[in-house]
């Protein structure tokens, strides 16, 4: 159904006013230009579109607009403005990327991760981030990277 | 010689003020790839010729780099950052020669129009031939910027010093000038062939750990890939596909789409598309597009593939220099056994993707390409437009690993077909299925071979027939009998390789033929060393004398703690050897096996490599745990489905990628090398990954596996036969 939908991005208010129903992805992408989120698979498989909607890591690809209608929605693009992100800065200290794709969903992920959960085990790590795919082969880069962001780099594992 | 200058001259007038230096990989343009392979028939007879941006420039360098007046110096280089890292690699070594600081290095890639021609990037020639020509070109940059600075200090080369782009006359510090200075607002022309490079001890930032020179854009999501660049009044195209390859238009009925709002049908020749400003809008209005089709010719599906292969083959099509007879009388067993591999995609989690834009007669493509020269002999070809007229870009790529060579290109021939025809941007995004559809696998494989050990565990003779992925291209034990044959290659019909034995569209995947020629050798010397009852590190170690492959795997075993011990042992210790391009790699591993349910976990994994001169340690780590996480699917779980024509494979759902909970501990050892040339790692630790990954579940659960990937429904059979 078209309408106007309503919500916040990041830390921004935002409306779009177009068929209710199409997914989160192709808004942020198309419609608003932001073109940090990336699709991979359409269907919730790969991660490479997540972001978080109030402090919940989403499918973008997935997620109906309607779902986001006054909610929160954060994108790679609104993490870390001012400065970076611990996630984002751990990241870069441990080199956890290659192509970069898949990043931004990896990041986001993490992010929402360790916003539920600030001292998470390395179990929890990997049962968190498993849904998102890598096919350069970062991961254990990836896995350091957030342990250190969780402060738990050194005290940890 | 004066055409060459003449065009070069044209190509300093573009690139504005400052210090061009040109430099030369005549290999890189025009020659073979290492390992003596083709480089790839990636399509496009204009290869080495029409030069660069339109500007018909030579080809007879690659790269070149300037030094600007405002003291930024840029190379330029056709080569593609995949996430390899190139530019990291490249900057560090143009700051090193040049004695500049690492942060005042830009790099430009992957745009036809700024950079030199490049026949593409795989096989890890980057590092194997540009690097060296880029420290060489730099290394001539500086002696040239010496000179000029001795002229204008009135004091001689040899007591100046360089440091951070600034020269200083070591007798007299108030003799200094930065090299900005000295090019600013000239163009200068002047050459020093033949400058000696520096000493590797003297290296400030290679061999280090520099800052990824693409980590600050791609952590924060600015990194922009093909799909990102959203023009004005650009629209999302989709296109109809048939439902097998081979299958041909018969009718179609697009009125129920063209009844959406804002949508446009393109219809033009073999195209058929859909477009819409919004890429989800296009993409539901292709399925209100009927269409039917011819059914192509039945073809084989996985079942029926190595029967296939095999018949397509026919008989070994040469013998070598050995006597197998000879071999088999001094044998005290003789092995003959087949290993099979399957399809596997490149899978790269970007898409193929293209966005195009026409602008008076010019037209623009950014694509999601490793070869972004090819993609415009292509675009140039279908449009019939001159090459000047057609600009590929390829900034950032989401993942290659071979898929993206791009031999045919259809993506970005179609965005570019139809912001011609529609006179307005038009950008390609290839759906997950359209992926797997029209990816260039990786080349099934039907791998016979026969050999012989000796009562003191010799290998007495050893008899190959590979089919499918290319033949053994370095093989490094030491066997008195040898023979090697092979039929067909991971090039396919696009020459070279002999018979066409694969049904699909097949090519190379994070390196040609060399990780199945390793699963089967490596698999077939495990066996040998079992039936033996030595050790198989031991049976390696006493049947080779190569001097590199040795130290690799001393080191190996050394960082894994490698105990001697009879496979089966129930430890679940696996190895295996590989060369890829000059590059050498023992693997160890460490794995469990479930003997209900036949799932593998991989505990650990120690790749020990010799890459030859070492610039980037991290980068090289970064490559070698990329190899061997990758390389796990290709071993326990990927395999394209497929039904003749029908590819059954249609998203990630269907095919499973390694992902975090796969991934073992991983111990990169890089070894000292007696080689002081590049050599590179993205290839490299992957190609042993299927003996290793095989000969590890062997020795865990005595189930030896014949057949990649090794699902636990394999390992279940093949346990019961055990």
């Amino acid at each position: 159904m078209e309408r106007t939908i309503s919500f916040r991005l990041n830390g921004k208010p935002a409306s779009v006013k177009t068929d209710d129903g199409r997914m989160l992805l192709w808004v942020l992408r198309s419609d608003l230009g932001l073109t940090g989120t990336k699709f991979g698979c359409g269907e919730s498989v790969c991660g490479a579109c997540t972001v978080v909607v109030g402090n919940q890591a989403v499918r973008s690809c997935s997620t109906p607009l309607k779902d986001v209608a006054g909610k929160e929605v954060l994108t790679i693009e609104g993490l870390g403005q001012t400065r970076l992100h611990a996630v984002q800065q751990a990241f870069l200290d441990h080199d956890a990327f290659q192509c970069g794709f898949c990043t931004p969903g990896m990041i986001m992920n993490a992010y929402a991760l360790l916003k539920k959960t600030p001292r998470p085990t390395r179990a929890q790590i990997v049962q968190a981030m498993d849904g998102n795919l890598c096919r350069c082969g970062a991961h254990v880069r990836i896995l350091a990277a957030i342990e250190e962001a969780a402060g738990a780099g050194k005290a940890g594992a | 010689m004066a055409k060459r200058d003449l065009k070069r001259r044209d190509f300093i007038g573009l690139a504005g003020a400052g210090l061009t230096v040109f430099f030369n990989t005549r290999a890189l343009a025009q020659g073979p790839a290492p390992g003596g392979q083709p480089p790839g028939g990636r399509g496009g007879s204009g290869r080495g010729a029409g030069g660069f941006g339109g500007m018909g420039a030579p080809t007879d360098f690659n790269a070149f780099l300037r030094i600007g007046a405002d003291g930024r110096v840029t190379g330029f280089a056709g080569k593609v950052e995949l996430g390899q890292g190139l530019i990291t690699q490249l900057a560090a070594v143009i700051a090193d020669e040049l004695d500049v600081a690492y942060d005042s290095v830009d790099m430009v890639t992957g745009d036809t129009d700024l950079c030199p021609f490049d026949m593409g990037t795989f096989g890890s020639m980057g590092s194997s031939q540009l690097a060296p020509s880029v420290r060489r070109a730099a290394a001539e940059a500086r002696a040239v910027l010496l000179q000029m600075a001795s002229e204008r200090l009135n004091s001689p080369v040899a007591r100046l010093r360089v440091k951070a782009g600034v020269v200083t006359d070591s007798a007299d510090a108030a003799k200094t000038i930065a090299y900005a200075r000295l090019v600013e607002g000239r163009k200068i022309e002047r050459t020093m062939p033949n400058t000696p490079v520096k000493d590797p001890k003297d290296f400030q930032v290679i061999g280090k750990t520099p800052p990824r020179k693409d980590a600050n854009v791609k952590i924060a999501g600015k990194a922009k890939y093909a799909g990102d660049f959203i023009l004005p009044g650009m629209l999302h195209a989709k296109l109809l596909r048939p439902p097998a390859k081979g299958a041909a238009l018969k009718s179609v009925d697009t009125s129920a789409a063209e009844k959406v709002p804002g949508v446009r049908v393109v219809k033009d020749g073999d195209i058929v598309a859909v477009l819409h400003e919004r890429p989800d809008v296009a993409a539901e209005a292709l399925a209100k597009v009927k269409a039917e089709f011819d059914k192509p010719a039945a073809g084989p599906d996985n079942a029926s593939l190595a029967d296939y292969m095999i018949k397509a083959a026919g008989a070994p099509n040469k013998s070598g220099p050995g006597d197998i007879a000879a071999g088999e009388r001094l044998s005290a067993s003789v092995f003959d056994q087949t290993w099979l591999e399957s399809y596997v995609a490149h899978a790269p989690i970007e898409t193929h993707t293209a966005t195009a834009q026409v602008e008076d007669g010019k037209v623009t493509v950014w694509a999601s390409t490793q070869a972004p020269f090819s993609v415009r002999t292509t675009i140039s070809g279908g449009l019939q437009l001159p090459a000047e007229k057609v600009r590929v870009i390829s900034t950032y790529v989401g993942g290659g690993f071979g898929g993206k060579a791009d031999s045919g290109a259809g993506y970005a021939l179609e965005a570019a077909r139809l912001a011609t025809l529609t006179g307005t941007p038009v950008q390609v995004m290839c759906s997950r299925e359209e992926e797997f559809f029209f990816d260039t696998y990786k080349p099934a494989a039907v791998m016979k071979i026969r050999s012989g050990v000796t009562s003191a565990g010799k290998i007495a003779f050893w008899d190959a027939y590979i089919i499918g992925p290319g033949g053994e291209q370095s093989f490094f034990y030491d066997v008195p009998n040898l023979k090697l044959a092979s039929a067909g290659g991971w090039m396919g019909g696009r020459g070279g390789g002999g018979p066409q034995v694969h049904p699909m569209a097949v090519g190379a995947w994070r390196g040609p033929a060399v990780h199945s020629n390793a699963f089967a050798r490596e698999s077939q010397i495990d066996v040998m060393a079992a039936k033996a009852g030595i050790d198989p590190v031991e049976f390696r170690l006493n049947n080779m004398t190569n001097p590199r492959m040795r130290r690799v795997l001393e080191a190996a075993a050394r960082q894994f703690g490698w105990k001697s011990g009879k496979a089966p042992s129930g430890r679940g210790f696996g190895v295996a050897c590989g060369i890829y391009s000059n590059g050498y790699a023992a693997n160890m591993a460490e794995v469990a096996v479930d003997k209900t349910t036949g799932e593998v976990r991989v505990k650990r994994v120690v790749t020990a490599v010799d890459v030859g001169l070492q610039l980037n340690p991290e980068g090289l780590r970064q490559q070698c745990e990329g190899c061997v996480t990758m390389g796990l699917g290709f071993c326990l779980s990927e395999a394209i489905q497929f039904r003749g024509g029908e590819i059954l494979t249609r998203n990630l759902s269907d095919y499973e990628l390694p992902r975090f909970s796969w991934v073992p501990k991983i111990d990169v050892v890089l070894v000292e090398s007696s080689e002081k040339n590049i050599i590179g790692a993205g290839e490299l630790s992957i190609t042993p990954m299927g003996g290793l990954i095989a000969n590890a579940i062997y020795d865990a659960s005595g189930a030896r596996m014949t057949q990649l990937p090794m699902t636990p429904a394999r390992i279940k059979a093949a346990l019961a036969r055990a």
